[in-house]
């Protein structure tokens, strides 16, 4: 099955909110709208011909130009071998997108990182906390615009110079 | 607190446990809350991050060739399979060809790395179990690893040996003769860890039907790697998704059979490593054999620019399947770096397999997935 044949099967069930498809890249993906995620994991992992039983990686990348972050998520299939990369454009400034959390379990860490170093809300996420980062850290490190706090519980986040300004 | 009622007239009460984050069987900084109802488990959590240096962000800010170095510290038990993710996907984006010689000596490396990772797991957990001397045989044979290592690429344990292109120094005739002596000696010694520590009665006890992850469990938190093999999947990036010189190459998949249990139970999940071991040992030989002459490193430009693309590379490191999705705007930095590691996704089971376990298990568990802090928190 080529990615064209998988795009097709997945516009044959979800004709909504489906759109954007791109082959020729190395790894070719799709896009969705953000409210219809789930409709289209869900049509992913139980469809016979497509099997996507794996999410195997989740994450985002920043755009500010655009002014979206586009969340990234890599399927696989054991049973075809098959890759396919689905790609969800949210709003920078209100971030927002359904979990999938209900599809694949493993989604509900990804989704927390991205929340954490992003900042995207997963709506109906059963524990959306930060994982990596203090719970009380300010900012999103991985926006492109993300700046830095002087100091952190009283620590100075600069660090001295190895030679004083004086000297050098 | 809630109470629990015992039906003999006494009552008992929920405990709260905090293990870690110095604990000796956590490998790194790892914390879990557990909640206990006397020895038995009623939900343990999992909480990550105390070894978070943020390589994704750094990777923004540092030039193509200058993040090499830095990939190193996503697992610093097995940095030669970071270094060649990052290689692989700056290759795929550059269109650059490694030639032949540069491609073996990534793999002899990585494997000679994947034993020495290996065995750090095996090692650490006859001693999470209590059993000391495993630990000492394993890290005995570990160091001669070290050496070669040393011989090959000048460190020890974070090497910066991969360059985008090949590698950085080519391996020298009497080191493949070193590489060969050390496994006509390390060979047998696999079958003495069998005796020392696989066939152990308490240790087989301890580990047999622990901690059972059914296939799909598995495949619902991607597991991957050894743990997903353990289950039942007969699923090798080297052999299924095939890179570099994988595909000239002759090895077994190892699968859990229920050794001695259930399939999937901790047992399986460290037998299938002490096999793998052996097949690491085999493709080493072939490598050895197979080696052409020629360079090992291509000639790839200082400011190296990438069009602009995006790619996602898996390679199959200790822990499994690494992912690196690396992203490039076709300036000098890549815009995002994305590094998904085989034990963060096993750190997120751990929420789901412990209930019902003793404490005692749990220890086990983690030490049958094999998780590395470093990697998880990255």
């Amino acid at each position: 099955m080529t990615a064209k044949e998988i795009y097709e099967r997945v516009r044959e069930l979800c004709p909504d909110g489906v759109g954007g498809f791109d082959e020729e890249v190395p790894e070719p993906f799709f896009k969705v709208e953000p409210a219809r995620i789930q409709e289209v994991c869900k049509a992913l992992r139980d469809d016979d011909a497509l099997k996507f039983h794996v999410l195997s990686d989740l994450t985002a990348v920043d755009l500010p130009k655009e002014n979206v972050i586009q969340v990234v998520y890599h399927l696989y299939s054991y049973d075809s071998r098959q890759q396919i990369v689905v790609k969800v454009d949210v709003d920078r400034d209100a971030a927002r997108i359904a979990t999938v959390e209900d599809v694949w379990k493993v989604a509900n860490w990804f989704e927390r990182e991205v929340f954490d170093l992003f900042g995207v809300l997963f709506e109906g996420h059963s524990d959306l906390r930060r994982i990596l980062l203090p719970e009380d850290w300010v900012g999103y490190p991985l926006r492109k615009d993300f700046v830095e706090q002087e100091e952190y519980d009283g620590i100075s986040t600069e660090r001295a110079p190895l030679v004083p300004e004086n000297l050098r | 607190m809630s109470e629990v009622s015992t039906g003999t007239g006494l009552h008992t009460e929920d405990m709260t446990l905090n293990v870690g984050p110095q604990h000796p069987s956590t490998h790194g900084v790892l914390r879990f809350v557990v909640k206990t109802d006397g020895e038995v488990i009623n939900e343990a959590i999992p909480d990550v991050g105390y070894l978070h240096r943020s390589i994704e962000k750094i990777g923004e800010k540092c030039t193509w060739h200058g993040y090499v170095p830095y990939t190193d510290r996503a697992d610093y038990l097995a940095a030669m399979f970071a270094n060649q993710g990052f290689c692989m996907a700056a290759e795929r984006l550059g269109n650059v060809e490694v030639p032949p010689r540069g491609e073996y000596c990534r793999v002899i490396a990585c494997e000679l790395n994947r034993v020495a990772s290996h065995l750090i797991a095996v090692g650490t957990f006859g001693q999470d179990i209590g059993a000391i001397t495993p630990f000492l045989h394993a890290l005995r044979e570990r160091e001669s690893i070290n050496d070669l290592m040393e011989e090959i690429c000048g460190a020890r344990l974070t090497y910066n040996y991969l360059r985008i292109g090949g590698v950085g120094y080519d391996i020298k005739p009497e080191t493949c003769g070193r590489i060969a002596a050390f496994l006509d000696h390390f060979e047998p010694i696999v079958d003495e860890y069998n005796r020392l520590l696989s066939n152990n009665k308490i240790f087989i006890e301890r580990l047999a039907n622990v901690a059972v992850i059914s296939k799909e469990d598995a495949l619902q938190y991607n597991l991957v790697g050894p743990n997903l093999r353990a289950s039942g999947v007969q699923w090798d990036i080297r052999r299924d998704i095939p890179y570099s010189v994988y595909p000239e190459l002759d090895f077994e998949v190892p699968v859990g059979q229920g050794e001695r249990g259930t399939q999937g139970d901790s047992y399986d999940r460290y037998y299938v490593r002490i096999r793998e071991l052996l097949e690491s040992c085999r493709i080493l030989r072939q490598c050895l054999d197979k080696m052409p002459d020629g360079p090992a490193l291509a000639k790839v430009a200082r400011k190296f620019k990438p069009p602009a693309g995006e790619t996602y590379v898996r390679i199959e490191a200790p822990r499994g399947d690494m992912g690196y999705y690396v992203v490039s705007d076709g300036s000098e930095y890549p815009y995002r770096v994305r590094i998904r590691t085989g034990s963060f996704t096993a750190m997120s089971i751990i929420d789901k397999i412990s209930p019902g376990i003793m404490v005692a298990d749990l220890i086990a568990l983690i030490a049958s997935l094999d998780v590395d802090a470093p990697e998880i928190d990255r």
